[in-house]
């Protein structure tokens, strides 16, 4: 049956094409990580730390040993001397020279650093063995003073590391023009100053981590099944951080059930099984529980945002000074400290702010390490500075939408290579058709005639309505760039495109999908360039067997950097295979012209040989020009000379119960401009999940810490992961403005709706509340929080 | 213990624990893997099957007190070779991305359109509340639920 009468149909760039990974995904027939078995394998269980800091007196795995089932328990200390990682677990990005990066064990040795911290491992023959055993294992605490906060950290009189003088890990400083930025603040008619809080998130992928490591006692290989985004990436860190040649490791992301970087981390976990599984000669598996993902996977956010803003008379805004403290966590994982300087670049916004001043320092805490979730660093900063607009409008006595209108670049017209304060160049913008489309489509002049009407009626149910006009950097990275950020890898993107005997045609691809659909989406790039049927297309991703080049999926790259490389690759199929053509005719290859996958002599179409042809002609070599080799397979390694910055208008709108607090977002408009589209599908898929995300950060999650360091809201009970019952139905539209970063013109999207999403809908809740001099609401906006907030303006205080 | 059931129409049966839990009892033991497990306090919906025609969440049911049922995983709910009519709309709808809380979701909203064939949108919403999915926002889900049931 069709469900659908206007199903989509199947075709190349710029297509609805239904996904080719779905048929195994709805069926079940998908492999996960743990739904992969090896023969003789052993279940590793975790003995985790529950405290959040701590020396560790003596451990008893007496008890744990002695259980059936049960082969082997290990401490840290008896990894350390059976000599099991060469090297602590990896930061790939140390900001500064001087940043403090205390060694990070994948078991911890002599003192534990946060709640979740390993202590020692069990490893048994079944599941629930390894869990049972887990439990028994006893461990002598000493306890220390715990850092539970920024503020704690910052005060400075309890460290989170024993042997640290300072919580303090690095000051980074961002600051082009500071005369100019004082003299814009001198000068200025209006100054708007606000505090933020991005609190703690737990990115809350629906497949919890996992890993099953298989030796090769004879050989040597060691090959890692594990739910990552970064099979590439980890191979170069196991080898690194385990001394195991890189050569004799394979990592495998089999299908992987959502990341949100979350799964973008060189994890304890990955490091364990493999050593361990080498040591044993067995293969070992672990899965995280969701309530032991709290402190076992790192956590997004964690930022105190200072913002200052200066602005003329008419509410032009003239600079932006900010300063971040950013909550590290116990340590520095892959990119934790580099993630709130990826959001530095856009604490201007889509505006035309000439001059930004930005400092953050990093601060150790005893809670769980923080890194990359949705957007990192970009959300946060676009959150700021939108939130800061809306207040500057309330200041100047313009509306929100005036205010943007005033201050965008180039007054919203397109514009190409604009230079902005940070010293970035944005690629391309045309931002006034998108602010355009989404008030018209959300109908704000209606909602506020309803609004109008709410408040003067006196209802207990009032209106919001919140307007984000954000920009982001995806296409991460060009190289250069991130080295000039310290970063300790480049941003290129690798890809092979062979033709195949028969025609068909096999993409090999280093970016790793786990929810985007790349093989449906390089599959239309191919039919596209080559003129054949996206169902002839093989994509080969995530084995680092099949893929050896690569450099993954996080920072919305996957389409700017993996998918332009693909285009690029395929052009150079294409221009062999016309050489073969002209070799075939007889003829110069600058006179075959190419169309709908065949190539001719210009003029003499009648005569012509499909590119698939050509497969066998190249394979079979028997008649190929002079001089060339056999076989269609072309690589590239596609290294952007720019990043990619994508933009869009969002409007929430918001119900807000003031006597009981509540907030229900009741409709959402979303206009992104991501450039040239490959599916309007994903694109759309993306922007809907993503405006989930940012809206359940406004309204809904946040890792709660006592002041104990335990984490109070572990499970899904606790921490509110939003269902279909709380999320409206999403409008969602597009403009096109293609990116001169790269020849297929597109953007990213994966990030956008996160980006936009949580200042839309907070700037919607303060717009509800401003009749009582509400301007600011700390997220989420909890009834508690609301009803707090309405009481103090009322005098009544709580 | 030798636990008995009837999953996807076969007569399966296996020695277990008496604590395993239903979803290990499937995934473990019977291998149909289908059927995930993405929360350990009952709240994602990504471990629902049906039994005896209802949707239940499997991580909340001991195997022992399904001796006997009839248990359907997302294997055994289409007919024959092609996708059930829910698995076909969530293709066409775009209702999944990384697929895992998928199963779950499909069974359950088949589990729904047997109280509710023809529901509204708040129905549906309503319906799937014990159902996590971090990728689609649910907007797609939605529209793949209200087509099957505007269908029937």
């Amino acid at each position: 049956m069709t469900a659908v009468e206007d199903a989509p149909t199947t075709a190349g760039i710029g297509h609805r094409m239904l996904r080719k990974e779905d048929a195994k995904l709805v069926t079940g027939e998908a492999k996960f990580v743990d739904d992969i078995k090896a023969p003789g394998q052993l279940w590793m269980g975790m003995v985790r730390s529950t405290m959040a800091h701590a020396t560790i007196g003596s451990i008893d795995t007496s008890e744990a040993e002695a259980m059936p089932g049960v082969h082997a328990v290990y401490t840290g200390e008896q990894l350390a001397e059976l000599g099991l990682w060469a090297a602590p677990l990896p930061c790939a990005w140390p900001v500064t020279e001087d940043m403090v990066n205390p060694p990070h064990n994948p078991v911890a040795v002599g003192e534990a650093k946060h709640v979740g911290d390993i202590l020692a491992v069990v490893l048994a023959e079944t599941r629930y063995g390894a869990a049972d055993a887990a439990e028994q294992v006893i461990v002598d605490y000493e306890p220390l003073g715990a850092v539970t906060s920024i503020e704690d950290a910052m005060a400075d009189d309890v460290m989170a590391h024993a042997d640290l003088t300072t919580n303090k890990a690095f000051h980074w400083p961002l600051d082009p023009n500071p005369e100019a930025t004082a003299a814009a603040f001198e000068n200025a008619a209006h100054v708007v100053k606000a505090r933020f809080i991005q609190q703690r998130l737990i990115p809350t992928p629906m497949e919890p981590r996992g890993v099953l490591a298989i030796p090769s006692p004879a050989g040597g290989e060691v090959t890692l099944y594990s739910a990552t985004q970064v099979p590439h990436i980890l191979k170069v860190m196991i080898a690194a951080t385990t001394g195991i040649p890189e050569s004799k490791i394979r990592v495998i992301a089999p299908a992987v059930g959502g990341g949100f970087g979350g799964k973008l981390n060189v994890d304890a976990d990955a490091i364990l099984s493999v050593t361990l599984a080498n040591h044993l000669g067995r293969p070992v598996r672990w899965t995280e529980t969701r309530s032991e993902a709290a402190g076992s996977s790192h956590q997004g956010r964690g930022q105190i945002q200072h913002m200052e803003a200066a602005a003329d008379a008419d509410g032009k805004v003239t600079a932006v000074k900010v300063h971040l403290d950013a909550d590290m966590g116990a340590y520095m994982m892959l990119i934790t400290p580099g993630v709130p300087l990826l959001g530095s670049f856009l604490y201007t916004g889509v505006y035309d702010i000439p001059n930004l001043s930005f400092s953050c320092d990093g601060w150790f805490t005893n809670m769980t390490p923080t890194d990359a979730y949705r957007g990192a660093g970009r959300p946060e900063a676009s959150y700021a500075i939108e939130r800061v607009m809306d207040m500057v409008a309330g200041e100047v006595g313009i509306t929100p939408e005036e205010v943007r209108a005033r201050n965008y670049i180039n007054g919203g017209e397109f514009f190409e290579n604009h230079e902005a304060a940070s010293t970035l160049i944005f690629d391309s913008g045309h931002y006034r058709p998108a602010h355009d489309k989404a008030l018209e489509m959300a109908d704000v002049a209606g909602l506020r005639a309803e609004q109008a009407r709410r408040r003067e009626a006196g209802e207990k149910v009032q209106l919001g309505i919140g307007m984000c006009t954000y920009v982001e950097i995806c296409g991460l990275a060009p190289s250069r760039a991130l080295g000039g950020l310290n970063y300790g890898a480049g941003g290129w993107e690798h890809a092979t495109v062979r033709m195949l005997p028969t025609g068909k045609v096999e993409v090999v691809s280093g970016s790793t999908p786990h929810g985007q659909g790349h093989e449906t989406a390089w599959s239309q790039i191919i039919a596209t360039k080559m003129g054949i049927s996206p169902d002839d297309v093989t994509v080969l991703h995530s084995d680092t067997a099949t893929s050896p080049l690569g450099l993954d999926t996080y920072g919305s790259r996957s389409l700017a950097v993996g998918g332009v490389a693909i285009a690029m690759a395929a052009d150079k199929v294409i221009d062999k295979a016309k050489q073969i053509a002209a070799h075939q005719f007889e003829a110069s290859a600058d006179d075959i012209v190419f169309e709908e996958g065949a190539f001719s002599v210009a003029g003499t179409p009648a005569r012509s040989v499909h590119i698939q042809e050509l497969g066998f002609a190249a394979f079979a070599a028997h008649d190929l020009p002079d001089g060339m080799e056999p076989n269609l397979q072309e690589q590239v390694n596609f290294d952007p000379p720019n990043f990619a910055f994508p933009f869009g208008t969002h409007v929430a709108v918001v119900e807000v119960d003031e006597e009981t607090g509540n907030v229900e977002l009741i409709d959402y408009t979303a206009v992104d401009d991501c450039g040239n589209q490959v599916n309007p599908l994903i694109v759309e898929g993306q922007v809907h999940g993503g405006i989930v995300q940012g809206a359940a950060q406004a309204l809904y999650e946040v890792a709660i810490y006592d002041d104990q360091g335990q984490i109070t809201n572990p499970s899904l009970m606790d921490y509110l992961v939003p269902s279909a019952a709380e999320m409206p139905s999403i409008q969602v539209e597009s403009t096109v403005t293609p990116s001169t970063s790269n020849p297929l013109g597109v953007k990213g999207v994966g990030e956008a709706g996160t980006i936009g999403s949580a200042a839309a809908v907070i700037n919607a809740v303060c717009d509800a509340l401003s009749p009582h001099g509400i301007t600011d609401m700390e997220m989420p906006a909890t009834p508690w929080r609301v009803r707090r907030a309405i009481e103090a303006a009322e005098g009544g205080g709580s | 213990m030798e636990v008995s059931v009837t999953v996807n129409d076969v007569s399966r049966s296996a020695d277990v624990e008496p604590r395993t839990l239903l979803v290990h009892y499937l995934r473990d033991h019977l291998d149909l893997t289908g059927t995930n497990v993405g929360c350990d306090t009952s709240s994602c919906g990504a471990c629902t099957v049906h039994i005896d025609g209802r949707s239940a969440k499997s991580c909340t049911v001991l195997a022992a007190s399904a001796e006997g049922a009839d248990i359907t995983t997302i294997e055994g709910l289409a007919d024959g070779d092609g996708l059930h009519p829910m698995q076909q709309a969530f293709h066409e709808c775009h209702a999944l991305q990384c697929g895992y809380c998928t199963p779950g979701m499909i069974m359950a909203a088949t589990s729904l359109l047997e109280e509710y064939p023809d529901p509204t949108e708040a129905q549906v919403r309503e319906g799937l509340e014990g159902n996590l999915c971090r990728c689609t926002g649910y907007h797609n889900i939605v529209k793949a639920v209200l087509a099957v049931g505007g269908a029937s």
